[in-house]
């Protein structure tokens, strides 16, 4: 039984249609890649289980249960953590209040302590340059606060929107690295958007394409990634 | 010189409460980009409480200062739930034009429960009505209180915004409802907590001014007029900048009124001045920065 499950999702912009029944089974412990060019319905996939767009069709099943017409603060509480796209920054405030409002939710005061130094730990940077101010932090230092901060929830579930978007290569190797080890070493679920679909391939166990609001193709990543006509007509490399 | 001086001090003064209201306009301009135009109706009514507190129920002025704050704090995040939070996703004017009505339903409400009969309001007590001279210059003790009041009003609100949760998710909502709102807070909620304090805050310019204007349901219209122009002088999302714009309003007028002949019954008309000079030379304001679309 999949942890969190879309069958059949549709969802609207006003009376613009932008998914067309999106089904999409996400594993409990397993990284999950949705694939697929601009204005394919990614971004709108992820804004349908976090509940920041109007569904109108289809359910959302988050660990055996419907979360269709949850607000985005409840899914949050739920434990799905969604780091939208640009990254979601909170820019006029500092790094550490940044993290602070991570954990926003969470009641249990030492734990939240502990995951601070987690953080850091990931993230050593963090700890050094926790009182600036993040709109002064590059791109690729914003897409790790902002993972550290979805983190700081501790979801059981992280949806991540584009996180190589915008970065230079080494970054992105960084950043996927990091993604990697968050899944092995906090069993974290992750749900991954991305128009690079080569590096998103890299490290997904599944992956589906999404081609104008629906599901076009779907196999395990590397089943994919060898495939050269599927590679050619639908992932670009 | 000394009553230059004497004058700049009953000036701070009466900026203090200049400030006080402004500070709670712009609790609500950061969080919705519109001013509230039922502000100083709300701290003319909280006032009222604090009067019934005082005169009739006969509570020492201090305790009755604080179950008004927090009277208000809870009056203000009621009247958001209710009369405001249908309009939250409307655009700014809308909720403008929302706490216009407000404005008239929250006067026309005084008027029927206390009169439009001026009344007496006391000011705090323990502290002598002679004025005591610091350097040759004659300070009303009451003026020091409502300067000292201004600057603790300020600095707890600061503390408030930059060392508690609450605090940091009600600037995070302000300022980012929708990535706050995937961090599960609830931005809806903080608006109406914003609605509060900033009802908190005006209760604290309204007793403050009613021991210098008498009590009745107009007395806070020309002080409202002198927060909008201190809010736009000081930058109206800035709230050290509205404290420093009340200031500032204050002793102008407390200067103009004294030294420019007839000016004393033009006072109103300054306000506007302010503003319209402020918007025209520097729409940010001293403290803001300059994007100062919607007012």
């Amino acid at each position: 039984m999949a942890l969190l499950e879309l069958t059949d999702v549709e969802a609207a912009y006003g009376s613009v249609k932008a998914l067309h029944g999106v089904s999409l089974p996400v594993e409990e412990g397993s990284i999950v890649a949705l694939l697929g060019a601009n204005g394919a319905g990614k971004t709108t996939t992820l804004r349908a289980i976090s509940g920041t767009v109007r569904k109108t069709g289809g359910n959302v099943l988050f660990d055996d249960r419907v979360i269709n017409l949850r607000s985005p603060e409840d899914v949050a509480r739920m434990g799905i953590a969604h780091v939208p796209e640009g990254r979601g920054t909170l820019a006029q405030l500092t790094v550490w209040e940044n993290l602070k409002m991570g954990a926003y939710v969470r009641r249990d005061g030492a734990g939240v302590k502990r995951d601070f130094d987690r953080m850091v730990g990931y993230f050593p940077w963090l700890g050094r340059r926790r009182d600036q101010v993040a709109v002064t932090l590059s791109g690729g230092e914003q897409q790790m606060l902002a993972i550290a901060r979805a983190l700081m929830l501790r979801p059981r579930v992280m949806l991540l929107d584009e996180p190589s978007l915008g970065l230079a290569p080494l970054v992105v190797r960084d950043i996927y690295r990091i993604i990697e080890t968050i899944n092995r070493e906090e069993k974290t679920t992750i749900l991954l958007v991305e128009q690079n679909a080569r590096t998103a391939l890299g490290v997904a166990h599944r992956a589906y394409v999404i081609e104008v609001g629906r599901i076009a193709v779907e196999g395990s990543a590397s089943d994919l990634a060898n495939q050269e006509s599927i590679r050619k007509s639908y992932l670009g490399y | 010189m000394q009553g230059v001086v004497q004058q700049i001090v009953s000036g701070l003064a009466t900026g203090g409460v200049y400030a006080s209201l402004a500070l709670a306009l712009v609790l609500i301009y950061r969080s919705m980009e519109a001013l509230n135009f039922a502000q100083g109706e709300m701290a003319m009514f909280s006032t009222f409480i604090a009067w019934e507190l005082i005169s009739v129920v006969h509570l020492n002025y201090y305790a009755a200062f604080a179950i008004t704050i927090a009277v208000s704090i809870a009056g203000g995040f009621l009247i958001e739930r209710v009369v405001i939070r249908p309009v939250e996703k409307a655009p700014p004017l809308t909720v403008v034009l929302v706490t216009l009505g407000l404005f008239f339903v929250v006067n026309g409400l005084a008027g029927l429960i206390w009169s439009y009969v001026i009344k007496p309001f006391p000011g705090p007590p323990g502290f002598p009505q002679a004025p005591i001279s610091v350097g040759g210059v004659t300070v009303g003790l009451q003026d020091l209180f409502l300067i000292v009041m201004t600057v603790v009003l300020l600095g707890i609100l600061y503390a408030f915004f930059q060392f508690t949760k609450l605090g940091l998710a009600m600037r995070a909502a302000a300022l980012y409802p929708e990535t706050s709102r995937l961090l599960g807070v609830r931005t809806s909620q903080m608006l109406g907590l914003g609605w509060g304090l900033a009802a908190g805050v005006g209760a604290v310019s309204g007793m403050l001014i009613a021991p210098i204007e008498f009590l009745d349901p107009n007395m806070m219209q020309p002080v409202l007029l002198y927060a909008f122009a201190a809010a736009v002088l000081g930058g109206v999302e800035n709230p050290v900048g509205a404290v420093v714009g009340g200031f500032l309003v204050g002793v102008l007028l407390a200067l103009i009124g004294t030294y420019v002949p007839g000016a004393r019954d033009l006072r109103l008309a300054f306000g506007l001045v302010i503003i319209v000079a402020v918007l025209i030379v520097r729409p940010g304001g001293l403290l803001g920065r300059a994007h100062l679309a919607r007012v």
